[in-house]
């Protein structure tokens, strides 16, 4: 363990300068509505995760021929949908799948665009360019088919593969961002001061220039929830997300593509679309928050 | 200028290149090839290897790339098995549907968020801006598929003012005055929910340059040499305003690509991206291929012209 300056006789706490971490968290208890966004994500992640604990994935995916298109009743809170399933059950499954696609795609990304960025960055000149030749490829992609073509494609489709053929595609914006960062990074003097005293590349990447860059990633990987979570019930609302067997928000939002759901049913697919929207919208005034935190000028105090 | 634009054309050549291998590769990865689907089921195998022999479909993959992308450059990809016609004449009568969608809503989407970010650019922390704010921010937030089911749910079913599918009211006669006006009317909709969305970026970047500009040193001048307040804001703070916005119009096409998809999917609009969807679905993998082929020659070009009038606005950043 390190001594901190606290641990030191005769140096008071307060001259000691707050970690970023304190910063970001005292400026997201500071802004009102981020909090309370915090807060009702924790709210639903915890009531997700624990009753879907309690509800079997099963049972409620499985055909019942004799509660077909019922409305809202005691016994089906939100009804049943075409195929007799509970729609409240597949509710709090999809999100519970949703959020959890949703945070794998984005800690996937996160770690691959964090690796190349700060690589690129880092090294500059010919390394530098090399990778963004191949980011720049990447970024010109339409996105959107690329994905919907290898989801028909790959054989044997599950969860991972759907997670996997996401973050393929995904990772290029943060790894472009890290480099950027990383790039202003290297010419300040503590890299040189590190370089001179013959630390290697790997310990100055790691252990010096990453801490640096941690609230820029904690700020882009919340916003990055956000949007995967939107890409992924958007993917699964065409019919090219997660596979059948396993409910998502956007497959409650797909059933409203036959227009007599839409029309008439709308206790099916309209709690699944407020609820994504809820939920990105409370993911990124989370974020928004958090960016705020990050840049001293735009601080509430 | 001339030689960065020629420059920036010369890295698009290893890009489509790269592109068409992917998509190739694709094509390949996919089950079933150029036959399946043509043919009847129960013809004997061995002609129907004698077939694949005589289309090459034997011969090593760079052979069977090469005949491909010869061929499509010159326009032909094969033939749909689903409607029975040349994938090139099926995605030209397609592909006018997109281009109308993406124009109007491309028109739509400065025409909303150029009044929105001079007033909440202009007038920042009173009422309207803050009202502006919000709504920029619930946008933000707003998956555009659920936006456009939401508007299709309220205008189109529930109040009726808009058709709900299609791009034209059917019987009517192509070149009368009415025929326009019907597509007219069923782009609308769906062109003013993808708008109303893809706005919100434009109007945060505007009011923030507005805001930028207004504390700048030539503002400053302009107000003590006794010009009048519409003309410092007209004159002064918004040409040097609309200049980046201009800059990001490459990137409003990149964007269109994505959008259009989900829009004529919920509009049952028949554009290029229902098209893709349902060929997707029935495994009508020729009009896939040249899908996605053109949709990245497409979003190669919106990064060009992005590339090109970021450099012609700003000079810093052309490549050297």
């Amino acid at each position: 363990m390190r001594k901190t300056y606290a641990e030191v006789p005769g140096v008071s706490i307060g001259s000691r300068s707050p970690s970023s971490w304190n910063i970001l968290w005292r400026e997201l208890v500071r802004d009102r509505l981020a909090f309370v966004s915090l807060l009702f994500l924790g709210i639903v992640i915890l009531l997700v995760y624990g009753i879907s604990f309690v509800l079997d994935q099963e049972q409620i995916v499985s055909i019942d021929l004799f509660a077909l298109k019922k409305p809202p009743s005691a016994e089906h809170w939100l009804g049943t949908d075409y195929g007799g399933r509970d729609v409240f059950g597949q509710l709090i499954i999809g999100t519970r799948n949703s959020l959890s696609i949703g945070i794998i795609v984005t800690v996937l990304t996160g770690l691959i665009g964090v690796l190349i960025g700060l690589i690129s960055g880092y090294f500059g000149g010919t390394v530098d360019n090399i990778f963004m030749r191949f980011v720049d490829f990447f970024m010109i992609l339409p996105t959107l088919m690329i994905v919907i073509a290898f989801v028909t494609a790959v054989p044997k489709y599950n969860v991972v593969s759907f997670s996997l053929i996401m973050t393929a595609f995904l990772w290029m914006g943060i790894a472009r961002l890290i480099r950027s960062k990383a790039l202003q990074e290297r010419e300040l003097d503590y890299v040189q001061a590190s370089k001179t005293l013959g630390s290697s590349h790997l310990k100055i990447m790691i252990s010096q220039v990453l801490p640096n860059l941690s609230s820029i990633i904690i700020v882009t990987m919340t916003l990055n929830l956000a949007a995967n979570i939107g890409l992924e019930s958007g993917l699964s609302f065409l019919g090219f997300g997660f596979p059948e067997s396993t409910p998502s928000l956007g497959t409650l939002v797909s059933y409203a593509r036959d227009p007599q759901t839409l029309e008439s049913r709308w206790w099916i697919w309209l709690p699944a679309s407020v609820l994504i929207l809820v939920l990105m919208l409370c993911i990124n005034n989370v974020g928004q928050a958090l960016k705020r935190a990050t840049d001293a000028r735009q601080r509430k105090g | 200028m001339w030689r960065t634009v020629a420059r920036r054309m010369v890295i698009m050549i290893p890009q489509i290149f790269l592109l068409s291998i992917l998509v190739f590769l694709m094509a390949k990865a996919m089950p079933g090839d150029a036959l399946t689907g043509l043919l009847d089921p129960s013809i004997d195998p061995a002609s129907l290897e004698a077939q694949r022999e005589r289309l090459g479909l034997n011969n090593p993959w760079q052979v069977q790339y090469w005949d491909w992308i010869t061929k499509a450059f010159q326009g032909d990809f094969g033939q749909s098995f689903r409607f029975k016609m040349p994938v090139s004449d099926l995605i030209g009568q397609r592909m006018m549907n997109t281009i109308w969608l993406s124009i109007v809503t491309l028109i739509l989407t400065y025409l909303i968020a150029i009044p929105l970010g001079i007033t909440s650019g202009r007038y920042n922390d009173t009422w309207a801006d803050r009202f502006i704010t919000g709504y920029t921010y619930l946008g933000f937030a707003a998956p555009l598929f659920i936006f456009a089911l939401l508007m299709l749910w309220i205008f189109g079913f529930h109040f009726g003012w808009f058709p709900t599918g299609g791009s034209v009211e059917p019987g009517m006669k192509p070149g009368t005055l009415e025929y326009v006006l019907s597509k007219f009317y069923h782009l609308l909709l769906p062109a003013l929910s993808m708008a109303l969305i893809t706005t919100v970026t434009t109007v945060q970047l505007l009011r923030s340059e507005i805001i930028d500009t207004k504390q700048k040193d030539f503002i400053v001048t302009a107000r003590a040499k006794g010009a009048s307040e519409s003309r410092v804001y007209n004159r002064h703070i918004l040409r040097n305003s609309l200049l980046p916005i201009a800059a990001f119009f490459g990137y409003e096409i990149t964007g269109l690509i994505g959008g259009t998809v989900f829009i004529e999917s919920i509009y049952s609009y028949p554009g290029m991206g229902e098209l893709f969807l349902s060929s997707i679905s029935l495994r009508d993998f020729s009009v896939v291929t040249a899908l996605v082929l053109l949709y990245g020659a497409a979003s190669i070009i919106g990064a060009l012209i992005s590339d090109i009038t970021l450099s012609a606005v700003d000079p810093r950043i052309r490549i050297k």
